[in-house]
Formats: C-alpha cells, structure tokens, sequence
C-alpha cells in the first residue's frame, strides 16, 4: 500500500501530533493516560514530551506581568472609539427597523382614518433628524469624556479663541454656558463632524471628575426639496425639550431654528434636565 | 433599553481583551513599542471592520484573526523592503532585539530564541501556548488547514528546543556575550 518511506514519515509525524495533543491537554484523560503509557518504552519520545511541556510553561510565563499591566491609555481611547463605532452601527440596523415601523403605523392609521391626519413626511424626518442628532451627542460624550489626556481640543483657558472658531466652523454665534453654579466648570471644546456638517461640543466637569457635554450644530433639515416652508415642516425646526435614553449616556435636546442642542452626561434625568434648562435659558 | 446600552457602554469588551492582545503581541514581535502599535493598529482594523464581525461569534479569535493579518502584512512588507535593498543594518536590528527588557535571563534567552523561528511557526506555538486556543482556531485565525497548523507546531517546539538547549552555556553567559555572536 504505502512504500516504507512514508510510512515512516508519517509515523514520525503521527507521534508529535500526538505529543503535541499531550502537551497542549487536548485529550481526554483515559485517553492522555493510554497514550502516555505508549511512548513509555520510547525514551526519545518521552523526552520530547518532557522538553515541550517544560517549553509549553517557560512560554506561558513569558510576559506574564503585562496581564496585570494597566493598560496604555492610547489603546484603551483606540478601543473606546472601536466600541462607540460597533453601537453606532447597531443603532443604524435599530433605528432602520423602528423607521419602518413607525412607517407601517402610518401607512395602517391612513387606511383606516382616510386622509385625516396623515402625517407629513417631513414630520417624520424631522424626528428622525432629531433623534439622530441627540444620539451622535450621545456618542460624542461616550468616546470623548473618559479621554483623560486629549479630552477637549481647545482648553478652556484658551475660552475666546475657542468660542470664535466653534462659531466659525458651526457658522453660528456660540456660547459657552456658565454652570459654575451648579458646581460644572468649562474644561474646553473640539469640533466634531455631524449628519449637518460641523459639529461643536463643549466639554463641562466638577469637582469630582464627572463629565458633562454640550453638543450643537445644525440639524439637517427635514425636506431639502421643498422650497416654501409649510406649516408642518415648521415643526421640523424646532423641538420641544425632550430626553432620551437611548444612547451610551442619557441626554436633553432640542432644536431651535434648525440648530440642535444636546446636554449629556451620566447623571439623573432630574439633574440633567435642571442643567439643561439652565443652559435653555442662557443661549 | 437605556439600561441596556449604559451597561453594554461601560462594559467595554474589547477592553477585555487588550492584555492578551498585549502580551501575544509582545512575545511575537519581542518589542514592547512594536508590540504595543500592533496592538493599537488591531484595535483601529476592529474599530473600522465592526459590520463583519459576526454578533455574538468568538470576539478574542475575530481580534487575533485581525492582528495575525497585520503582522503578516507587516513581516511581508519589511521582507520587500529587505530584499528591495531598503538597507537592514543588522547591528542595528541586533541592539533592537537586545533591547533591555524586564525579565530574567531565561525569558530573555527564550524570547530570543523564539524570535529566531520562523514567523507562522512562531505564531501558531504563540497562540496554542498562551492563549489556549485549539488546534481548530489557530488554523481559522491564521488561515492554513489544521493539518498545516499541526506540522508548524511541531516544527516550531523542536527547532525551539534546538536553540534553547543548542548553546547549553547560553542561559548561563552574560547577554553581551551572546549578542556579539
């Protein structure tokens, strides 16, 4: 059947698999034990055993101690942005299914109400525009505020500049919230990039480290194609006060004259609702 | 629902994985700031390729599957670069491996000698040997049958045992020794 070269080769080749099997403690123990009495009678083998055992342990505690290490911050912020951009994706597949279910509640109602109430479209986008925007606020605290060396571009020591340049980029007059009352000092602001376009967030924090962002920008506008307003995309440019949960950290928006606002931060719906009416009131 | 996401965002778990990604890193490429680039450019390929991991699939074998890439595409390149004459000083190369590490002499001379080992023979006793992995994964991770996975393996702790037992006196002699060749 097979000359005698191969068969030898494949010998040879069979027991350091089956050393390896060993080693590695792939086999179960009746088996391990069998297989272990065989190579008794071959000193060779038995001492390849030895030899990779002994390697396989020597191998395992090489870098060991790194286990322990603390982590670098630059792959800890690196898989930080890995994760906000995993969720990101997976609230894309959600928010495609809740459209076509809002969608179908839609279409059902105008069945049976006829054309009585039907909502218009831009309505819709608007919320979906909205929504979108308080998330992308959501997720620009989540990736940016457990940063602890490059948390802001601009610090707040540099609170003019970063003002005039935010203003430029967001193309409107920004300003900075004071909340120092409330214990929450400016550390600084990046700009970041949005559905709309340029995006401006603002990055606040206590005494106890805890960290609050504001997030503006322009909220895409509902219905590109229609070029009088209409009653109902009226509603597309403003939104009342409205929290959501939805994202990494809870936050409260709105949208006022097309241009979106978003405070989040990981504290209670009351305490973040009393900070986001005081910075309601100061813009 | 918010629940959920809250706890899903402060449960990082690709965090959970960083250590190990560090340590198989650092014992493949011998450098701490090689090992640790790797590391990061591996987080950065899982950062832009979220879409093609298959949710709820093996994240650690997806993560090495990606760094396995890299570092092949890493070695391949340097070797081009070699053989396009992109000079390789290799007293140079020699101070790198030699860089001082913390450890003791022995892992010292073991991370030398398995810096010496071909890298897929390398790669495959890495990740049989320190990440637990079995033979079936290891052949996923670094694409090659299990068959191939198995003849790596035994090549790589025979040739390893080679160089560990070759010069006996080797754990024993100071490293400058060693290093002048």
């Amino acid at each position: 059947m097979e000359n005698p070269h191969d068969t030898l080769q494949s010998h040879g080749e069979v027991l350091h698999d089956r050393i390896n099997a060993l080693v590695d403690g792939r086999l179960p123990p009746a088996r391990a034990a069998e297989l272990e009495a065989q190579l008794g009678e071959d000193a060779a083998a038995r001492e390849t055993l030895r030899a990779w055992k002994a390697q396989r342990e020597a191998l395992r505690s090489l870098h060991r101690p790194l286990l322990d290490e603390a982590i670098p911050d630059t792959l800890l912020a690196a898989a930080r942005r890995g994760q906000a951009g995993k969720q990101q994706i997976e609230q894309w597949w959600r928010w495609g299914g809740m459209a076509a279910a809002v969608v179908l509640a839609f279409g059902v109602g105008w069945l049976s109400h006829g054309q009585l109430g039907s909502p218009a479209p831009q309505q819709l986008a608007a919320a979906r525009s909205a929504q979108s925007f308080v998330h992308q606020a959501s997720l620009a605290h989540a990736v940016f505020s457990p940063e602890v060396r490059h948390p802001v571009e601009v610090t707040a020591a540099q609170q003019e500049h970063l003002v005039q340049w935010l203003s430029k980029r967001v193309g409107r007059p920004l300003k900075v919230p004071v909340l120092a009352a409330e214990g929450y000092e400016l550390v600084g602001g990046r700009l970041l990039s949005g559905d709309g376009g340029a995006r401006a967030q603002f990055m606040f924090q206590n005494a106890a480290g805890l960290r609050l962002t504001l997030y503006l920008g322009a909220v895409d506008s509902a219905s590109p194609g229609t070029s009088a307003p209409e009653p109902s995309s009226q509603a597309s440019h403003e939104t009342a006060f409205r929290y959501s949960g939805d994202g990494p950290v809870p936050s409260f928006y709105w949208v006022d004259q097309g241009f979106g606002y978003a405070l989040s931060g990981a504290i209670s719906r009351d305490e973040l609702m009393k900070l986001a009416r005081l910075v309601y009131q100061q813009l | 629902m918010a629940a959920g996401f809250a706890l899903r965002m402060t449960h990082f778990p690709l965090t959970d994985h960083i250590p190990s990604l560090r340590r198989y890193a650092r014992a493949l490429t011998g450098d701490a700031w090689a090992a640790d680039d790797l590391v990061q450019d591996t987080l950065e390929r899982a950062c832009s390729k979220w879409r093609l991991w298959v949710a709820g699939s093996d994240l650690r074998a997806w993560l090495f599957t990606l760094m396995h890439n890299i570092f092949v595409n890493q070695v391949r390149r340097s070797l081009r670069q070699a053989a396009a004459g992109a000079a390789v000083n290799v007293d140079e190369v020699e101070n790198e491996l030699a860089a001082p590490e913390a450890g003791t002499a022995q892992s010292l001379d073991l991370q030398r000698c398995l810096l010496r080992l071909p890298e897929d023979q390398r790669a495959v006793l890495l990740l049989v040997s320190l990440e637990d992995l079995s033979y079936e994964e290891v052949a996923r991770i670094t694409g090659v049958p299990v068959g191939t996975v198995m003849s790596r393996l035994s090549r790589a702790r025979s040739r390893l045992r080679e160089l560990m037992d070759g010069p006996a006196a080797a754990a024993t002699a100071p490293a400058q020794l060693r290093r002048l060749k």
